[in-house]
């Protein structure tokens, strides 16, 4: 980055995609990501949702934040950073995990790519070298960001594995969920990762951003076959709430961002309790989380499914249809195209978070400037959604 | 459970370091039947409150050369008289030395007797030394206590604030308005109210940045001031204890042993040993492992937390603050062995028996501190000196004597670094007590000057700072250390901190090690 201009100059950064997004995008439709301009829809939001679900999509996930984490003590330091057992991620395995602070609130989530014995990739939602580095003090580790030293694509959708075969990775029908693996295309090293937020069969290729330009077009020319198209995070915002994936400052806001007392949430609060081991020695929160555990969670983030077809954004949720007490709110939601039903997630005060528990919810429409205000029936569901075998088959199906 | 220590030694507590407020703690503990033991990592007990021979025949207080902050009560209840605890001299006068001849002496009497300022400075200092105390005394529980937590539904801690603001509000109208309104100045805007005479003023300013990281302009010196007073319930007396220091250290030792404590020097811990969340013993550098369900450090807070339990321990906003204490020693220490009495110029010999200070004005200590800023070492630096055997002849060959002298500022970070820069500093302190006692150079046969660096690896203190960690606001009493550890506990269960470090701070004063056991008693409760 030292070559490029000055942050004033230039407040929005380019991704080495962004030449092809931008000879793509029909609608001009760009939105800051991280400091980086990236696209929110090419065309139109559901044909681009609907490739997702029904063959194959390119997303370019170059801004996510990286961070390379390596040394010998490196394993002992992201046990102490976050709340999964790191000990049992093998070498080219990736893991999803929160980090915590003191108070035993998420600061974000993000994933964890163990690259070898000794070296990591951490992918956040957010930068925080600070946190990182004041974390690593006692720790024999270097961590470096890496975030524009590595390009990424996400190749999401249930030909996304024929189109990578077309494309010339061979093997790739091997690689398991959540499983790392190393292939050359011609003179394109890719680094492939069987991971992704849409919660079906997928993808996330790796490169040197000089080679990004060319890994996308040989993607696109193999991928015609396969019904490849490009998305914006519209599209797959809709995928990862069918998924059930949280998504920082939508569905909880990063403790270190917090300024009310009472808005930072706990993994526990998440409904992220299997990320949390309390067997694996210390780590930043846990005495907080365990406290928290010993008294019982205040609220909870769950599934909704909710009545009609009109999506519950920001709908507040009450326990009886008069809407005298609030409950609860809704964080994300949307119109499931793919199970045909008006499903939210929300966070909602004790004990109202139980399996089954009947709410309503308070949704506003807005019918050609005229507000209306509806109360809708929603019931706490399980989350995911939706969620294909697909996603897990190995090796997915050939088409 | 199976411990993985089951061949070693077991006790109640481990007590890490033998200073004197480790030692304190060790004696409260086995008074109280506890199985204690103390492990030293030096030769001799003591910590900072040693007496070393740094020349053949002269031994000096080594770090510590004052005795003024241990409580009565304490030195009562572990009946230190009857190990071999003595005083040399229990009235050590102040004199304040002149440049230009005849020295400030600042009496031990309770109005507080002045001789050698100005007519109207005499008049106002009565009534100034008589309001400080009776703020002082106000404050004293506080510096004796437990400090209580904030924001916790407990009536013990409601009930610890209540006492302190009824304390606070007993003082009437006049004298609470005037600690609100002098308790966050500087000593400087203070001093310059109530005084003309820059002698005195530059005395009375000393004992708010002795050992501290300020100048008497920093804001907070008037709290550094009260807390030096309030320790004491108000009534300043300097004491000498016979054999130095650390003869004290060695009458708490014996008070330790008598309570049932074992006491290991030449020991140092390696670790502190951590199972699922729970102290479980320490593990010595020898690689010897001894089980104990407390562990009671007496080193200092970044010591405790970053060398011997380790930030893997740790949550990292807690690590980030222990880092962040401020920790920086900027007092040296000079021994001089002199062949003759010393001859300060217009000082009696009763003078002479009590402690000298060079500090001529204010504005020469301010000036002192602008070098520490810089990390440069002062050119015309302040002294507090005695010459502690003119009341303990025991201290040096016959008819020979000791200088014993705490020199600011001699900041920790030396920008020059110190290797090079140890001699002309010593140079430099020299010359300038030459010039208040004429011939002092040509008495001296050796001449021992400590850093904060030396400190630092003599005594095991990071940063070589007396109080381990900055008495300042920020780091005082409910928050000493720091938020999470204040109130001698740690993250950590069954770890506790005794040292320095903790409330009330550093100075040989034993509050901490005494308030430490009441702590580990009331948790075993």
């Amino acid at each position: 980055m030292m070559d490029s201009a000055p942050h004033f100059r230039e407040p929005l950064l380019k991704t080495p995609f962004h030449a092809r997004a931008r000879a793509l995008s029909q609608l001009d439709s760009f939105i800051p990501w991280a400091g980086y301009t990236t696209v929110d829809v090419f065309s139109s939001v559901e044909q681009e949702y609907f490739a997702i679900r029904n063959a194959t999509t390119v997303y370019d996930l170059t801004p996510m934040v990286k961070y390379r984490i390596a040394g010998p003590g490196a394993t002992g330091y992201l046990n102490r950073l976050v709340t999964r057992d790191v000990g049992k991620l093998k070498p080219n395995r990736v893991a999803y995990c929160v980090w915590c602070d003191d108070a035993g609130h998420v600061i974000d989530d993000g994933t964890i790519f163990r690259l070898s014995e000794r070296e990591y990739r951490l992918c956040t939602a957010e930068r925080q070298l600070d946190w990182l580095l004041d974390s690593a003090i006692g720790f024999d580790v270097e961590i470096a960001e890496v975030t524009a030293d590595i390009a990424a694509l996400a190749l999401q959708g249930p030909t996304s594995c024929a189109a990578l075969k077309d494309y010339g990775i061979a093997g790739i029908q091997a690689l398991k969920p959540f499983e790392i693996g190393h292939y050359a295309v011609g003179a394109n090293d890719i680094v492939v990762s069987r991971t992704g937020f849409t919660g079906d069969l997928g993808y996330e290729l790796w490169m040197r951003p000089e080679r990004a330009e060319d890994v996308w077009d040989g993607l696109m020319a193999a991928g015609r076959a396969r019904g490849i198209r490009p998305i914006g995070s519209m599209a797959l915002n809709v995928a990862r709430i069918e998924a059930g994936f949280i998504l920082p400052n939508a569905d909880f806001v990063s403790a270190e961002h917090t300024i009310h007392t009472d808005r930072a949430r706990s993994p526990l609060e998440l409904g992220l309790d299997w990320l949390v081991d309390f067997k694996k020695g210390h780590f930043t929160g846990r005495r907080a989380l365990l406290a928290e555990q010993r008294r019982g969670v205040r609220r909870r983030l769950v599934g909704l499914d909710v009545d009609g077809n009109k999506p519950a954004h920001n709908a507040l949720l009450y326990d009886e249809r008069s809407g005298k007490r609030a409950v609860g709110s809704v964080t994300s939601a949307i119109w499931s195209p793919t199970c045909k039903r008006n499903i939210a997630l929300g966070m909602l005060d004790a004990p109202h978070f139980k399996l089954d528990t009947e709410l309503w919810a308070e949704i506003y429409l807005n019918r050609e400037l005229v507000w209306e205000r509806r109360m809708a029936r929603a019931r706490v569901v399980e989350r995911p959604f939706f969620a294909p075998e697909r996603r897990r088959l190995t090796p997915p199906a050939d088409h | 459970m199976a411990p993985a220590v089951a061949e070693g030694a077991r006790y109640d507590c481990v007590v890490i370091g033998g200073g004197h407020n480790g030692l304190v703690c060790a004696a409260y503990l086995a008074k109280s039947g506890r199985s204690v033991l103390v492990l030293e990592a030096a030769e001799q007990v003591g910590g900072a409150a040693v007496t070393r021979e740094f020349a053949p025949g002269y031994r000096v207080s080594s770090c510590a050369h004052l005795l003024h902050l241990m409580p009565q009560s304490l030195i009562a209840e572990l009946d230190l008289g009857a190990h071999g605890f003595k005083l040399a001299n229990n009235a050590m006068p102040t004199s304040a030395l002149s440049p230009s001849g005849t020295p400030l002496a600042l009496g031990v009497g309770d109005g507080g007797t002045l001789a050698g300022a100005s007519r109207a400075d005499a008049l106002a200092y009565p009534e100034y030394v008589a309001r400080l105390r009776r703020l002082a005394r106000a404050l004293h529980p506080i510096m004796t206590s437990v400090p209580p937590r904030l924001g916790t539904d407990a009536w013990s801690d409601r009930l610890a604030l209540l006492g302190m603001a009824w304390r606070v509000r007993r003082l009437g109208r006049r004298d609470m308005r005037e600690l609100l309104r002098i308790v966050g100045m500087n000593v400087y805007d203070l001093l310059e109210e109530h005084f003309d005479t820059p002698l005195l003023k530059g005395a009375l300013g000393f004992d708010a940045v002795l050992g501290s990281n300020f100048g008497p302009r920093s804001p907070g010196t008037v709290l550094t001031l009260l807390y030096r007073l309030a320790a004491h319930d108000g009534s300043s007396v300097l004491a000498q204890p016979v054999g130095g220091l650390g003869a004290l250290s060695e009458a708490l030792a014996k008070a330790a042993i008598a309570a049932g404590a074992t006491i290991r020097t030449a020991s140092p811990v390696g670790r502190i040993a951590v199972q699922e969340d729970r102290v479980h013993g320490v593990v010595l550098k020898s690689g010897e492992v001894v089980a104990a369900d407390v562990v009671i450090s007496s080193c200092d807070p970044k010591t405790t937390f970053l060398g011997l339990l380790g930030s893997d321990q740790l949550d990292t906003g807690f690590v980030r603050r222990v880092t962040h204490l401020r920790t920086r020693g900027l007092a040296a220490k000079l021994h001089l062995a002199l062949d003759a009495r010393p001859n300060f110029a217009g000082l009696g010999a009763e003078a002479l028996a009590g402690r000298l200070l060079i500090a001529p004005s204010l504005e020469s200590i301010e000036r002192a501190y602008n070098h520490a800023k810089y990390a440069e070492f002062s050119s015309d630096p302040i002294f507090e000196i005695t010459v502690p055997s003119v009341n303990d002849p025991s201290l040096a060959p016959a008819g020979k004597h000791v200088l014993s002298a705490i020199i600011q500022y001699a900041p920790y970070t030396l920008a020059a670094g110190w290797d090079r820069q140890q001699e002309r500093f010593t140079d430099i302190a020299i010359a300038a007590l030459e010039r208040y006692a004429p011939g002092l150079r040509a008495s001296i046969s050796r001449a021992q000057l400590l850093t904060p660096l030396d400190i630092e690896r003599e005594f095991r203190i990071t940063g070589g700072h007396w109080h381990h960690v900055d008495l300042a606001f920020d780091q005082f009493f409910m928050v000493r250390p720091l938020p999470g550890a204040a109130q001698y506990r740690t993250p950590v269960a069954g770890l506790y901190l005794c040292g320095a470090g903790c409330h009330p701070g550093g100075g040989v004063m034993g509050t901490a090690g005494r308030n430490a056991a009441r702590q580990v008693l009331k948790g075993a409760a």
